[in-house]
């Protein structure tokens, strides 16, 4: 019933791309200038003519995809276009370069316009890989009820510790306390946990509480599972037991949730080289053509 | 305003008795005031209208229908609830209405002519005629125990924060008495009494809140606990004692205040012990009335919600008009000057109610409609007289209006290729199919000579049919024959199918109930008219649905073919009518017509060749089943999404938003997700759409494309929200402007909306962007074609594809 971008229109576009690049290949192949291979003879100039009509039409992509009223196509139309004739750039600007390259404007546009290019290859390959996938690891949880599975985990923890008493029962409460994931773009995508806890130190008579790193609940299962195996008291051990496993259970919903938000996070990630280099490029881009045409 | 104390009986015989002080009540009591009537208005709460004063605070309150004239000595237009209350007490005073608050009225007995009405509180009221204006809102149920009268016993909380450092004991297990007890605790000492050991009918988000402000004490919760006593005795500077029977033996709490929120009880039950009869059981049954809004008891009237108006305007009509009547004033109704214009243009040299008069004769369906709900039933119907060969509606169009021909005839075309027709002639009915199954038309319909025809919308021809069991029936019997016909044979006679027909029956299914099961023996052959099925097989251990059976179509063709062992399994995936057909007279039938024999020879084939293929291919039964289990046996069109290509970029919610007003209609995470397919929370354009049920302006209504829409003339109360079973409602605020492309991309604007004083929310869901030309922005705005629209007919395609 659906059909992905790649195949919208049983890839129309990828025959079109494939048509252009072929037909560039061949005129280049063909083409004997008098001059050395550039963008200067009346190919060279044609090329660059294409390519930059096709980067402005593909800068234009943002545009459709915010124009919600528009008739102009789909926006899945206008993607399966974006990334078909988008690699087609590849063949179309290094054969516009002549293969000249140097320490200038020109090469500067070109590497840009391959970093926008390959970006946008990886955001087609993540776009393959991971919506899949998040699905799998959200296991048809929100993420909002996610978030409010493992609040409601803190309250039945809260009210177990009632039962053990001091400090079992301020650690269990600072491990609440101190819960923290996401953070920083980078947290998120490397799936950090900065979770903490508080314990107990005996220095000499004194206690002294110390901040202690708890990421995915590893701190405090291992805290409680010493506890269960030194405790004489069946009714106390009962209720260690059942701390346990709702920490368990939070810390397994925190991994698929850390997971969630560095897959997503990844989703999004890559558009912050491919936009930013897009506009890099277009600016690159005017000062090639204005200074190409300035010393004609 | 006179205030009756309480015990007091009061000896004056009074002309009228107006019972229930809302719009219609209201009204009536100002017009015989006016008029000079002896009167008094009896209202069962301590302020006027309680319904409107319930409404949330600042609400915008709509004067629909707009095309309907106000009559009335009290003043009403649209505006807030605080101004129009103000108006009502203001209007109230200026008349000299004569008011007993706290006057609930318990029973009616007597006569036209000697009354007596009886409250609660043991007044009795004695009246020549009486006007009943209670509405449909019921009366709160009371504790049920001694003293329960007590002044500091309340049975609604409008402001949580109007009370401080007190303790109040609320009664009640449901979500009512749970939200005012969490409310109430932050500033006071609360208790809440439930009769049982759980809050079992609570929804799950606040059974959650108020286990937990139980466990932390916040809210002290006593189970298994009823109320013995309220005794009227200050203790402890509070002025009165509660005294509870719990598990562990009785228990004394001196109180501040009692909330008791036990439900409410439906006014039918004592409107019948006045001796006023209900033409049906049907809850939606409203009582017989004259044109004048007399009930079958002789000098009782019965106007407003509770005589089936629903709006204010209308209720206020009534209570002027009701008490004319009362004292033999014959004034014409307000709507005469309508109904003159409808009937204008009509070759029929007759006054308005002769008109009326007539058809009501003419028409055979009408018989047992009475005259006021049938004046109401032309009045939102459509009169009119096409020039012959006018198409009336074409196939597949999605209306779902009803028509009767008064003159003339149409023609409906049964068999399209041969241009079979018949007649259809003054006095009969056509449209009934699409009525009946929600969906769309099966036939064309042409206009013939003289014709004239009355078409009436599907919300009133619904609450007809739900009121009156007779016309149900009468509709019933025309389809059955007709659905028979054309399904079956649409080129033999109708006098050839005299048996079938005689043989066959209706048939209701719950959701999810059997019609047949695998193994089984049986021959009939069920003809779905309303609802779906699901067809499915044992395989591997489980139940795999095979295929999916809308309305129009047919199963269980494979018993009359001489294979009596059932080869699958027949549910209802939603609430499902059928026509079933025994096998000896269909076999008949066969027998003379070879082409219908290769029909459903053909059908079988089919069948059984999409059920293998199915066998083979694994997962697309399961999500076909799971398909059904989302309710979307009852959908027409609705938005599916693969989540293998969703990049969850939102694009598709933002715009939803910006083509309607800020408010996405679509909630994308929302929902269930099975092999990778995810039903988001949004509108499915439902056969019998379940929103349409209960709206008083009548604003939801389904267009000839199919898109199930709401007008502007919803007043914003929320009762389609409640109705829809697939929570895709909202009530929202609507935003004007959007942010521009440009903004959107420079800023990263979002979509906005409006919270002016003056904006008023209004109930909104998809349109299926009926107003853009392109179609549903959703599924074009969304980059890698994981948003779809589509409906459950292809479904098959996904088991086709194997997941
Ligand atoms: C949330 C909401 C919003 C709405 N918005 C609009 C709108 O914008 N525009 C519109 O036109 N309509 C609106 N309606 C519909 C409108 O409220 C009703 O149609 C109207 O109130 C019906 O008037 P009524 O006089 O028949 O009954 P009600 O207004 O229900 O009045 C009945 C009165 O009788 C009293 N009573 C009940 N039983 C007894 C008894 N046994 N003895 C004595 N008194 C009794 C009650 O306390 C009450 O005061 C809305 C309804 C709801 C629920
Ligand atoms: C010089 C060439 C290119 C330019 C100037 C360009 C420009 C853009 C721009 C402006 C956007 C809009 C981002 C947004 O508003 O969210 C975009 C999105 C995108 N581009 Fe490119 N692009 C180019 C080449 C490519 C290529 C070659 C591919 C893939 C093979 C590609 C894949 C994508 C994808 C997948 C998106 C995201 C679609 C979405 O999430 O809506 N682009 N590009
Ligand atoms: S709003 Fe709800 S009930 Fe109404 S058509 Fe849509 S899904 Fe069905
Ligand atoms: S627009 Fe498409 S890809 Fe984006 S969230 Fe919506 S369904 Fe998913």
């Amino acid at each position: 019933m659906h059909t992905g971008f790649l195949r919208f229109a049983d890839a129309a576009y990828l025959k079109v791309s494939i048509i252009l690049s072929l037909a560039s290949i061949v005129a280049y192949w063909w083409y004997d200038p008098l001059e050395p291979a550039n963008g200067g003879t009346w190919l060279g100039f044609t090329l660059g003519s294409i390519g930059a009509g096709l980067i402005v039409w593909l800068t234009l992509y943002g545009m459709r995809k915010r124009s919600y009223r528009s008739r102009m196509g789909t926006v899945q139309g206008w993607l399966s276009a974006h990334v078909y004739l988008g690699v087609s750039l590849i063949i179309i600007g290094t054969l516009h370069t002549g293969f000249q390259f140097g320490l200038n404007i020109h090469t500067l546009s070109y590497v840009l316009m391959l970093i926008v290019i390959f970006s946008g290859m990886w955001g087609v390959v993540l776009y393959a890989r991971f919506p899949e996938l998040i699905t799998l690891n959200r296991n048809n949880l929100t993420r909002h009820s996610i978030f409010r599975e493992i609040s409601e985990l803190d309250r039945k923890a809260s009210l177990l510790v009632e039962a053990l008493g001091s400090p079992i029962d301020r650690m269990v409460i600072t491990s609440i306390q101190l819960f923290s994931v996401g953070g920083g773009v980078w947290s998120q995508l490397a799936a950090h946990d900065s979770s903490k806890m508080m314990i107990p130190i005996m220095k000499g008579d004194k206690r002294q509480w110390k901040k202690v790193g708890n990421s995915q609940q590893a701190y405090l299962l291992d805290m409680l599972a010493q506890q269960v195996s030194v405790c004489r008291d069946p009714a106390i051990s009962a209720v260690l037991q059942e701390l346990s496993d709702v920490i368990r259970t939070k810390s397994g919903l925190t991994g698929r949730l850390l997971k969630d938000i560095r897959m997503q996070g990844m989703l999004e990630l890559w558009l912050y080289i491919h936009v930013p280099m897009t506009f890099a490029l277009l600016a690159a881009l005017s000062a090639h053509i204005v200074s190409v045409f300035y010393y004609w | 305003m006179a205030i009756v104390g309480s015990g007091v009986s009061d000896s004056a015989k009074y002309e009228i008795v107006v019972i229930g002080s809302g719009p219609a009540g209201l009204s009536a009591a100002a017009r015989a005031a006016e008029l000079g009537a002896s009167h008094i208005l009896l209202e069962a709460s301590d302020q006027l209208a309680l319904t409107i004063q319930r409404y949330q605070k600042g609400k915008h309150v709509m004067a629909e229908p707009g095309f309907l004239p106000l009559r009335s000595g009290i003043e009403f237009d649209a505006g807030t609830r605080e101004n129009i209350l103000s108006n009502w007490e203001q209007g109230a005073a200026k008349h000299k209405v004569n008011v007993a608050f706290r006057a609930e009225v318990i029973a009616i007995t007597g006569e036209k002519g000697a009354f007596e009405i009886e409250t609660r509180r043991g007044q009795r009221y004695h009246a020549k005629s009486i006007v009943l204006a209670i509405g449909l809102q019921g009366n709160p149920r009371l504790l049920g125990a001694p003293g329960q009268e007590a002044d500091f016993v309340q049975y609604q909380l409008d402001d949580p924060d109007e009370y401080r450092d007190e303790t109040i004991v609320v009664v009640g297990a449901g979500d009512a008495a749970i939200e005012n007890a969490l409310a109430l605790a932050t500033h006071n000492r609360v208790y809440i009494v439930n009769r049982r050991d759980e809050f079992a009918r609570a929804k799950e988000g606040n059974l959650n809140k108020i286990t937990d402000a139980i466990n932390r004490g916040k809210v002290q919760g006593l189970f298994n606990t009823t109320v013995k006593e309220v005794i009227h005795k200050a203790e402890d500077n509070k002025p009165g004692v509660l005294l509870l029977n719990t598990a562990d033996g009785e228990v004394r709490i001196p109180v501040n205040r009692v909330i008791a929120r036990l439900g409410a009880i439906p006014p039918r039950d004592f409107v019948e012990k006045c001796g006023v009869q209900f033409p049906s059981d049907a809850p939606a049954a409203v009582p017989e009335l004259s044109a004048q809004y007399e009930s079958n008891v002789t000098g009782l009237y019965i106007i407003g919600a509770l005589g089936g108006y629903p709006l204010i305007k209308q209720a206020m009509n009534q209570g002027y008009e009701a008490v004319e009547y009362i004292r033999g004033n014959p004034i014409k109704p307000v709507d005469h000057d309508l109904l003159a214009k409808k009937f204008a243009g009509l070759p029929f040299d007759y006054d308005v109610e002769e008109m009326l008069a007539f058809l009501r004769n003419e028409i055979l369906l009408f018989k047992p409609v009475n005259p006021l709900r049938f004046r109401e039933l032309i009045l939102e119907s459509n009169v009119f007289c096409p020039p012959p060969g006018d198409v009336i509606f074409a196939r597949n169009d999605y209306t779902d209006s009803f028509y009767y021909v008064v003159d003339g005839w149409v023609e409906i075309v049964v068999d399209e290729e041969k241009d079979t027709r018949i007649r259809v002639t003054a006095g009969q009915f056509f449209g009934e199919m699409s009525l009946i199954s929600g969906r769309r038309r099966s036939a064309t319909v042409y206009a013939g000579e003289f014709c004239v025809l009355i078409e009436t919308p599907r919300r009133s021809m619904m609450r007809l049919i739900n009121s009156i069991d007779e016309v149900k029936r009468r509709i019933d019997e025309v389809f059955m024959l007709r659905a028979i016909h054309s399904q079956f044979a649409p080129n033999s006679d109708l006098s050839d199918l005299g048996e079938l027909i005689s043989s066959a029956e209706l048939r209701n299914y719950n959701r999810g109930e059997v019609l047949f099961a695998e193994g089984e023996e049986g021959d009939e052959l069920h003809l779905v008219r309303r609802g779906s099925l699901t067809v499915s097989r044992y395989i591997n251990g489980r139940d795999v649905v095979l295929s999916y059976v809308p309305a129009g179509k047919y199963v269980g063709e494979m018993g009359l073919l001489g294979n009596i062992r059932r080869t699958a399994s027949v549910r209802a995936a939603v609430p499902t009518e059928t026509v079933v057909m025994k096998s000896g007279p269909f076999l008949q039938l066969l027998g003379r017509d070879p082409e219908l024999k290769t029909q459903v020879e053909e059908q079988i084939r089919q069948r059984l060749s999409l059920n293998s293929r199915i066998e083979a291919g694994g997962e697309g039964g399961e999500l076909l089943s799971f398909l059904m289990a989302q309710g979307l046996g009852e959908a027409t069109d609705v938005l599916l999404i693969d989540e293998s290509l969703c990049i969850r970029c939102d694009n598709c919610e933002k715009a939803c938003a910006d083509t309607h007003e800020g408010t996405s209609r679509l909630d994308r995470e929302a929902g269930p997700t099975y092999a990778q397919i995810h039903v988001p929370t949004s509108c499915r354009h439902c056969e019998h759409p379940h929103c349409m049920k209960d709206c008083p302006p009548d604003a939801i209504s389904r267009n000839a494309s199919g898109e199930v829409t709401i007008a502007d003339n919803c007043i914003g109360c929320g009762n389609c929200e409640s109705n829809c079973p697939y929570g895709v409602i909202q009530m929202a605020y609507p935003g004007n402007k959007q942010p521009s492309v440009w903004s959107r991309i420079l800023f990263g604007s979002e979509a906005k909306t409006t919270k002016s004083a003056d904006a008023q929310k209004r109930a909104v869901k998809c349109d299926m962007c009926t107003s853009l030309k392109g179609g549903p922005a959703c599924v074009r705005a969304c980059p890698t074609g994981a948003a779809i629209r589509t409906s459950p007919e292809n479904f098959v395609d996904l088991i086709k594809r194997g997941g």
